[in-house]
């Protein structure tokens, strides 16, 4: 216990320049207007996995709290942070799991592993339907082992699966390390970011992007609101 | 026929090696000639003909290819290339085009290759390793008729391969309109695949998939030995098709038997669920 404290203490010191005076973004996500309301997913093609819903699950596209707030989105600063030079060496995964994708929203850095798990007892393919990276669609039975994959520039790729056609997820591919993806309250925080003028953008699937100016002077914590519009059908 | 497959891979080599640009200048007057009708002025599918085509005619500029034998997500080879522009695609309203000289097509091939940096930026993927087809047996047709069932092929090709599955009707290609999956039990003697008329072209498809389609790729899911059993067990679908495939079903009384365990994957908590698709057959 004590050595762990002791090597905490000796990195705060090491990244004592950056981290000391670093500042925090945070904020709310919320939109205006209606959405279309969710639909029911129609499992019934796929035993395995409607069974596992007591009631059948909705749409993922516009998950909406109280007042409006918005889950799924991800905030990323886009402009003032250098690009990350390596990728981290930890993988983030991506599951199939009751025939959804968990989570709907997945970001990495480009270059970062990512695994794909197939949890369910039947196949599913994974589409990433990329246009900047390259588009691939493997087929993973069950008890196949993880894919493992990399995507090698920024993109939001939406990913699905053609055997289930309600399977619909994101992967967010972000050159910077400093993301957040909004969850219960529409709420995000990004962390550790040296002074500095940051642009940040604000994505989801279905209402698009805005951004935001901020400049961190110190170590402070600025308050940042988005307001997306609900997508008129 | 000999001198035929000789020569290709030297042709298309030189297309791979030699001067890109000069090559691609003569592919544009054929191109202008030939393909713009369909694909277009600027390679994206969207000539004049396109808006009544249906699959819609190739859109050169996402450098996404159906027939490759490279991996899914890379570049197919200069040879895939050069074959689809000679085979054409069946089922489809792109011909065959082995009037033309090979020169022509080659040249052509390089071309296209002008619609995306992609060529300029990334190489070609590794060709997939196809080994020595095995004899057709009654064992290895029941095995691929196995792997047919755990692989889950039925979901879109349906039990008989017709592409009546039960996903079949919700499919979408990748600019999602509407694509139906191969029926298997159309053709006859000369039907052929989108890919290739050969064993070997129907092993290539599944282990590297079609690109741009929801056809994926089983390579990392599928063993060689097994690929080629359900090679052989794919065959049988084609009813109407005088093969060794449908010869050796004859044989053992049109009848696929329950496969041999060879790779013991079925526990008899398994068993409701092995019984429901292949009953019947």
């Amino acid at each position: 216990m004590r050595y762990t404290k002791a090597l905490a203490v000796s990195t705060m010191l090491l990244l004592c320049p950056a981290l000391i005076f670093a500042g925090t973004v945070s904020g709310k996500v919320t939109f205006t207007g209606t959405p279309l309301k969710s639909k029911v997913i129609d499992m019934s093609k796929e035993p395995n996995c409607a069974k596992a819903y007591p009631t059948p699950p909705v749409t993922e596209s516009v998950v909406a709290g109280a007042g409006n707030t918005l889950e799924n989105v991800v905030v990323y600063i886009s402009a003032g942070a250098p690009d990350e030079k390596s990728a981290p060496t930890q993988a983030v995964t991506f599951e199939q799991k009751n025939c959804r994708y968990t989570p709907h929203v997945l970001a990495m850095q480009v270059n970062q592993e990512l695994k794909v798990v197939n949890s369910d007892q039947t196949s599913h393919n994974i589409h990433p339907l990329a246009k900047t990276n390259r588009e691939w669609n493997k087929s993973q039975p069950p008890g196949t082992p993880p894919l493992s994959e990399k995507f090698d520039k920024e993109e939001f790729i939406p990913v699905k699966c053609n055997v289930h056609p309600w399977m619909r997820g994101y992967f967010a591919v972000l050159k910077t390390s400093h993301y957040a993806i909004t969850s219960d309250g529409g709420k995000f925080s990004l962390p550790n970011l040296p002074p500095g003028k940051y642009t940040i953008t604000a994505w989801h699937e279905d209402f698009g992007t805005t951004t935001a100016d901020v400049t961190i002077t110190g170590g402070e914590t600025k308050n940042v609101d988005f307001t997306l519009k609900a997508k008129a059908y | 026929m000999l001198s035929l497959v000789c020569v290709l891979p030297a042709l298309a080599q030189e297309t791979h090696v030699g001067n890109l640009t000069g090559h691609a200048a003569a592919g544009k007057k054929f191109y202008q000639r030939f393909c713009i009708g369909c694909h277009g002025q600027f390679g994206d599918g969207n000539g004049e003909n396109a808006p009544w085509i249906d699959p819609k005619p190739r859109d050169f500029t996402a450098a996404t290819f159906k027939c490759r034998s490279t991996p899914t997500g890379t570049l197919p080879t200069d040879q895939d290339l050069y074959n689809s522009v000679a085979r054409g695609f069946t089922n489809s309203n792109m011909p065959h085009w082995d009037a033309l000289t090979k020169q022509t097509r080659i040249d052509l091939v390089a071309y296209i290759k002008t619609f995306s940096s992609r060529w300029t930026t990334d190489k070609a993927g590794d060709i997939l390793k196809i080994p020595a087809e095995p004899p057709v047996t009654i064992q290895s047709i029941a095995h691929g008729s196995e792997l047919f069932q755990k692989l889950e092929c039925w979901k879109c090709h349906g039990q008989q391969g017709r592409g009546d599955g039960p996903s079949a009707s919700t499919l979408t290609d990748s600019k999602d309109n509407p694509i139906r999956p191969y029926n298997f039990a159309a053709g006859t003697d000369d039907s052929r695949f989108k890919c290739g008329a050969e064993n070997q072209d129907i092993y290539r498809i599944f282990m590297t998939g079609v690109d741009g389609t929801p056809m994926p790729a089983f390579a990392d899911v599928i063993q060689p030995n097994d690929a080629w059993d359900l090679v052989h067990f794919l065959r049988t679908f084609q009813v109407n098709r005088k093969g060794k495939e449908n010869d050796v079903l004859r044989a053992a009384g049109g009848k696929i038997p329950k496969a041999e365990t060879k790779d013991a994957p079925a526990p008899p908590a398994a068993a409701p669920e092995a019984k429901a698709p292949g009953a019947g057959r």
